[in-house]
């Protein structure tokens, strides 16, 4: 990482970078040498079990927390070192979005407007609009539910205008309705332009959502890389039906470049790279089987993520990529 | 959240105009109007008073007034009661208001979470820490001033607006004496402050509310009695809470100085390095809270 180029500045700079992030409580590594990177118009998955160290990472991100070692930038800047200044275009929230109870939804909004400047109190119609709490803005935060304070910390965000939004978990705690509006207003948020770096342990929110991912684990990222790099290379498997499943599981176990071939219930499952799967198509109509059925069964992230999260990664790629 | 009215990120980049610390002092002081503690130490000091001037018209009109020696100079004027108030309360009423705050200012949101979403707003931490503090020395200024007011109310209701007589026996005019009563509780305020940065540094250094406050408050007895330990006469004049009575100076004739410039140094040695070490504190320092 030292041999890399000084990052460009501004607006073509990513909008995150981080670099052998480490922080260390005492005898606790809670972050162990992480590397992301987060490019313009990515909806960016941030995955990882309780405890991965998601949530110190975005922490660091947004300078709340002095990394151990290495560095954040987010467009280039480092929020450590420039403060407010590196957030500029930048809004989010770390674990669930906090507000003063004792004051209204909307005047919450009018504190965190004046303390961004730059006109953003003349945006607060405009922000409850979109997260549809401008009926209840006029009530106290402390009698507000979960999901309402989830919607109102994307509208502070909002607030902001941001280019980067950086969201912990923010379907966390809402009904199956919450959760889906959510998933619904980050997608039209990225197709606004917003790069949106997301971190979850929900994983079908993710496989929804995001383009890209990392995946860490005990502090350490054990893959970064696009999402569909990820399930393909992740083993691709195949099922099979065909007019003897008996005979087929014979020809299949004997052909180079098909693995864990078995017979079940729903016929002949296996993996295989593509080239492998027409070979395997053209030996079983030279051994006289026929195809009834072929359909690809791409893994899932549920799959990949456990895969790599439970120890079992030795057929996983290590797509960590360097910006 | 079904449809979005407007484009939230057509949105080009934002411009760079961020806020003052007056704009985030002005919002640390809307914080504290709208929550109902405030109210309750201000309460306290400003119904004290009150209760006082009941408590010396009754006395005064049963016949026991007379032999106390501040109630036969109370008596004199109105203007004397806010000069007494300031004496019973100086000591450790006011503190305490001044602690519940400053203890307070910065501990609740870290606790709360808050900190962490006005810190990853366009303001800096050395902006939050100023507006805090400041936020947390007017609140104690207002205690002061809330106090003096009432209780001169009160007094001049009472016994009227007439001349009276300073500790060293001088008779002032009754708009002098009401200048001095201002401008004594405005002396006051100086041990009051270096509290305060106390208080403040404990809320920072304690991310917990409660320890913050009890701890200034357990610092100001603390302090009560280590001048109260025979052999520790040499270091009296340093401690601070023997500068919450510097303000008498001003009511002698003339002006007895040396104290108030005795007690603004004292007290500078104790508030300057209390609130540098807090802002290094808050600057440096995790902010994990919520």
């Amino acid at each position: 990482m030292s041999h890399e180029a000084a990052p460009p500045r501004g607006d073509e700079a990513q909008p995150v970078r981080a670099r052998g992030l480490v922080k260390r409580y005492k005898d606790v590594l809670a972050v162990d040498h992480i590397d992301l990177n987060v490019r313009h118009g990515d909806v960016y998955g941030f995955l990882g079990p309780n405890g991965a160290g998601k949530t110190t990472t975005l922490r660091m991100a947004l300078g709340l927390i002095t990394p151990t070692e290495g560095t954040v930038e987010l467009f280039g800047h480092d929020p450590l070192r420039e403060g407010a200044r590196a957030l500029q275009g930048v809004a989010g929230f770390v674990e669930a979005p906090r507000f003063y109870p004792y004051l209204r939804a909307r005047k919450n909004l009018e504190l965190l407007a004046a303390l961004d400047g730059d006109g953003a109190a003349g945006r607060i119609d405009e922000v409850l609009d979109i997260v549809e709490l401008s009926p209840r803005a006029g009530h106290k935060v402390g009698g507000y539910s979960h999901g309402m304070r989830q919607r109102l910390g994307i509208a502070a965000a909002l607030l902001r205008r941001p280019r980067l939004l950086i969201l912990d978990e923010p379907a966390t705690g809402l009904d199956p309705a919450g959760m889906r509006d959510m998933r619904a207003l980050i997608r039209r948020l990225a197709d606004d332009g917003i790069t949106v770096l997301l971190s979850s342990h929900q994983l079908p929110e993710v496989q929804e959502l995001c383009d890209r991912v990392a995946i860490v684990d005990s502090g350490r990222v054990v893959y970064e890389g696009a999402l569909a790099d990820l399930r393909r290379q992740g083993g691709a498997g195949y099922r099979l039906r065909t007019t003897d499943d008996a005979r087929a599981l014979d020809v299949a176990r004997a052909q180079a470049g098909i693995e864990r071939a078995s017979v079940g219930e729903h016929g002949l499952g296996f993996e295989a790279q593509e080239q492998h799967v027409g070979e395997l198509s053209l030996a079983l109509a030279q051994a006289g089987v026929g195809i009834l059925a072929l359909t690809p069964e791409l893994a899932t992230l549920e799959d990949l993520f456990f895969r790599l999260t439970e120890g079992d990664n030795g057929a996983m790629p290590q797509a960590v990529e360097v910006a | 959240m079904s449809s979005v009215a407007a484009s939230p990120a057509a949105l080009a980049p934002a411009r760079t105009r961020r806020p003052s610390t007056f704009t985030v002092y002005r919002w640390e002081l809307r914080k504290l109007i709208s929550q109902k503690r405030t109210y309750l130490g201000l309460a306290l000091v400003m119904i004290l008073p009150v209760f006082f001037v009941i408590f010396q018209d009754v006395h005064q009109r049963h016949g026991h007034g007379l032999g106390n020696i501040f109630a036969a100079q109370i008596t004199q004027s109105g203007l004397a009661t806010p000069v007494l108030m300031l004496l019973f309360l100086s000591g450790f009423m006011l503190p305490v208001v001044a602690a519940l705050v400053a203890g307070d200012i910065v501990a609740n949101e870290d606790g709360n979470g808050t900190l962490k979403t006005i810190l990853t707003r366009s303001v800096d931490r050395g902006q939050v820490f100023a507006a805090k503090t400041l936020a947390a020395m007017t609140y104690a200024a207002l205690a002061v001033f809330a106090s003096a007011a009432v209780a001169t109310a009160a007094g001049v209701l009472s016994w009227g607006f007439h001349s009276v007589t300073t500790f060293s026996g001088t008779v002032v005019s009754a708009p002098k004496a009401l200048l001095l009563v201002f401008a004594a509780n405005a002396i006051y305020l100086i041990p009051l402050f270096a509290l305060v940065a106390i208080g403040v540094l404990l809320s920072v250094a304690t991310r917990n509310s409660a320890a913050a406050v009890v701890a200034t408050i357990g610092l100001v007895i603390l302090l009560f009695i280590v001048a109260q330990i025979p052999g520790l006469e040499g270091i009296q004049p340093y401690l601070l809470t023997e500068q919450l009575q510097n303000w008498q100076g001003l009511l002698r004739t003339p002006t007895d100085w040396a104290p108030i410039a005795h007690s603004a140094w004292v007290c500078a040695l104790y508030g300057v390095p209390a609130l540098f070490a807090a802002y290094l504190t808050l600057l440096r320092r995790d902010v994990a809270g919520g």
